[in-house]
C-alpha cells in the first residue's frame, strides 16, 4: 500500500509536468506570430529569416520536449 | 460504462500486480520506458555508427560528387545554351540588316529605274508636244496666209467693184471719166475701210 | 510495466511505449552489441532507401533529370544552401558529413511513420550519438582552427565588464547544453508523436468514439509528417549554427 503513494506522487508529478508542454506551446506560437507579423511589415526580408524561425521555434520546443521527458521519467523510469 | 470502469478496475489492478513482479525480477526490463534500457545501448550504437559510416562513404564517394557533377553539367549546359542563342541572335539581327540593306538597295534602284523612265517619258513627250506645236504652228500660219490671200483678193474686188461704181456714177452725173483720178479717189477711200 | 499480455481481454488498452521495443530479429533471448535487432533492420533499411534515392536515382545522370532525380537534387541543393548560407564559404568542406545526418534523420523520422515501423530517431541512444557526435566535432574543429580564440566565444565582449563573468558562466552551461537539447529534441519530437498517435489508436477499441479516434489518428499524422521534417531540418540547421560558431567564434 505504501507504494501506491509513491505511484500516485508519480502520476501527479507527471501531469503537472505535462504542463511545460502546454506553455511551450505557447512559446512556438509567440515565436511564429512575432514572425509573421514581423514579415508582415517587411516581407522582402522574410525569406532570408525563415532559418532563424526555425530555430527559435526549435529552442521552444526542446524546453516542452523536456517538461514531456520529465512527464515520462515519472510515469515510467522513476 | 460501468462494466468498462470495472473492467479499467481490474486492468489496473493487474498492472500493478505485474508491474510489482516486474520490479521484483526485474532482469531485462529495468525500467519501463524502452529509450533509457541501457542493455541495448551498445547494440544501437555500434549498428548506428556501422550505418553512418557507410552512408558517409556512400554519399561523399558515390553520391554527392555525382548529383555535383550533374548539376554543374546542366549549368554549363545553360550556359552554353544562353551564348548559343545570344550567337543566333547576333546572326539573325545581321541577317535582319543585310535584308534591310538589300531592300533598300532595290528600292533605290527601283526609284533609279523610275526616273530613268520618266526622263525619257518626258523627252519623248517634250518631243511630241514640240512636233505638235510646229505642226500648228505652220497650220495656222498655212491659215494665216490663205485669210490674208481671201483678205487680200476680197480688197481687190471692192476696189474693182469701187472703181466701177465710181466711174459709172460720175458718167451718169455727165462728168468725163478720167480713170487715173477716180483710181486715186477709190484707193484713199478704200485705205481707211480696208485697214 | 510493458507487460505484452496486460488487457487481451479489457476493451481499452494502451502500449504506447511497446513500438520503441528493442527486441532481437532471430528468436528471444538478450540484445548483446552484435546482435542484429529491428534497430539493425530499420537502420538497413533507412541506407538502403537514402542510396536508392541519391545513387540509384541519379544513376542517370540525365541534363532533364526525371523525377527521382529531381527529388536527389532538391535535397542536395537544399542542404548545399543551408551550409552555404550558415556557415558560410568555409563551411562547406563539411557539407558531406552533413548531408548524411540530414538525409539519415529525414529518412528515420519518414520510414518510422510506417505502420508497424520502428523509429529509429526515437533512442535516445541514437539521437545522443549523433548530437555527440556534432558536438565533439565542432568543439574540436574550433580549437584546432582558433586555437585558444575559440574561448572567445564564452567571452562576450559587447557586453559590460561587469556582467561578463556571469555570461561566461552562462555560456558555457549552454554549450555544455547543446548536444543534450540537440539529441533530447528530435528523440522527444519521435517519441512523444508515435506514442500519442498509439494512444489515440488505442481509443478506437471503443467503437462509439473509434470515428474521431481515426480522425484524430489521421490528423496527428500529418502534423507527425510535418514534424518530421521539420525536426531533421532543425537538427541539421542547428549542426550549422554549431559548425559556424566553431569557425567564426566572435559573435
Amino acid at each position: 500500500m505504501e507504494g501506491n503513494i509513491a505511484e500516485l506522487g508519480q502520476y501527479i508529478g507527471a501531469g503537472l509536468a505535462a504542463i511545460g508542454s502546454g506553455t511551450a506551446a505557447v512559446g512556438v506560437g509567440n515565436v511564429a506570430g512575432n514572425f509573421l507579423s514581423g514579415a508582415l511589415r517587411n516581407p522582402s526580408a522574410a525569406a532570408g529569416q525563415t532559418a532563424t524561425l526555425f530555430i527559435g521555434i526549435a529552442f521552444a520546443e526542446a524546453l516542452g520536449i523536456f517538461a514531456f521527458l520529465v512527464a515520462l521519467l515519472l510515469m515510467f523510469a522513476v | 460504462m460501468i462494466s468498462l470502469l470495472q473492467e479499467a478496475a481490474t486492468t489496473a489492478a493487474e498492472h500493478t500486480e505485474e508491474a510489482a513482479e516486474a520490479a521484483a525480477h526485474g532482469s531485462e526490463s529495468a525500467s519501463g520506458l524502452p529509450q533509457l534500457d541501457f542493455s541495448t545501448f551498445p547494440n544501437q550504437i555500434f549498428w548506428l555508427i556501422v550505418t553512418l559510416a557507410v552512408l558517409y562513404w556512400v554519399l561523399s564517394r558515390i553520391a554527392l560528387p555525382r548529383i555535383a557533377a550533374v548539376l554543374s553539367d546542366r549549368q554549363g549546359a545553360i550556359t552554353g545554351d544562353l551564348m548559343a542563342a545570344e550567337e543566333f541572335k547576333q546572326k539573325a539581327k545581321e541577317a535582319e540588316a543585310a535584308y534591310d540593306k538589300a531592300l533598300a538597295d532595290a528600292r533605290a534602284e527601283a526609284q533609279k529605274i523610275v526616273e530613268a523612265n520618266r526622263a525619257e517619258i518626258q523627252k519623248e513627250l517634250d518631243a511630241a508636244v514640240a512636233h505638235a506645236d510646229a505642226e500648228i504652228g505652220a497650220r495656222a500660219a498655212e491659215s494665216e496666209k490663205r485669210i490674208r490671200e481671201i483678205r487680200d483678193s476680197a480688197a481687190n474686188d471692192a476696189r474693182e467693184v469701187a472703181r466701177d461704181v465710181t466711174a459709172e456714177l460720175v458718167s451718169s452725173f455727165g462728168g468725163s471719166v478720167d480713170q487715173s483720178a477716180i483710181d486715186s479717189a477709190v484707193e484713199t477711200r478704200l485705205k481707211g475701210a480696208l485697214q | 510495466m510493458a507487460s505484452e499480455a496486460q488487457g487481451e481481454e479489457a476493451g481499452l488498452s494502451f502500449h504506447p511505449m511497446d513500438q520503441f521495443l528493442v527486441k532481437p530479429l532471430f528468436g528471444e533471448g538478450d540484445v548483446h552489441w552484435y546482435t542484429p535487432t529491428n534497430v539493425t533492420l530499420w537502420l538497413f533499411i533507412v541506407a538502403v532507401a537514402i542510396a536508392a534515392l541519391l545513387v540509384a536515382g541519379t544513376r542517370g545522370r540525365a541534363i532533364v533529370p526525371n523525377r527521382v532525380q529531381s527529388v536527389a537534387e532538391l535535397a542536395y541543393g537544399m542542404t548545399y544552401k543551408m551550409v552555404e548560407d550558415v556557415t558560410g564559404k568555409d563551411g562547406l568542406k563539411y557539407f558531406p558529413y552533413i548531408m548524411t545526418l540530414f538525409m539519415f534523420i529525414l529518412f528515420s523520422n519518414m520510414l518510422g511513420l510506417l505502420p508497424k515501423a520502428f523509429t529509429v530517431t526515437s533512442h535516445i541512444a541514437v539521437t545522443g550519438v549523433l548530437a555527440l557526435a556534432v558536438f565533439i566535432s565542432v568543439t574540436v574543429i574550433g580549437f584546432a582552427k582558433n586555437g585558444a580564440q575559440f574561448l572567445g566565444l564564452f567571452w562576450v565582449s559587447s557586453a559590460p565588464l561587469v556582467l561578463r563573468p556571469i555570461l561566461a558562466v552562462i555560456e558555457v552551461i549552454s554549450y555544455f547544453v547543446r548536444p543534450v537539447s540537440h539529441s533530447i529534441r528530435l528523440a522527444g519530437n519521435m517519441m512523444a508523436g508515435h506514442a500519442v498517435m498509439k494512444v489515440f489508436a488505442g481509443f478506437a477499441a471503443i467503437a462509439v468514439i473509434s470515428p474521431i479516434s481515426i480522425l484524430a489518428v489521421t490528423a496527428i499524422y500529418g502534423l507527425e509528417v510535418l514534424v518530421a521534417t521539420i525536426q531533421a531540418y532543425v537538427f541539421t540547421i542547428l549542426t550549422c549554427v554549431y559548425l559556424k560558431d566553431a569557425l567564426h567564434p566572435q559573435h
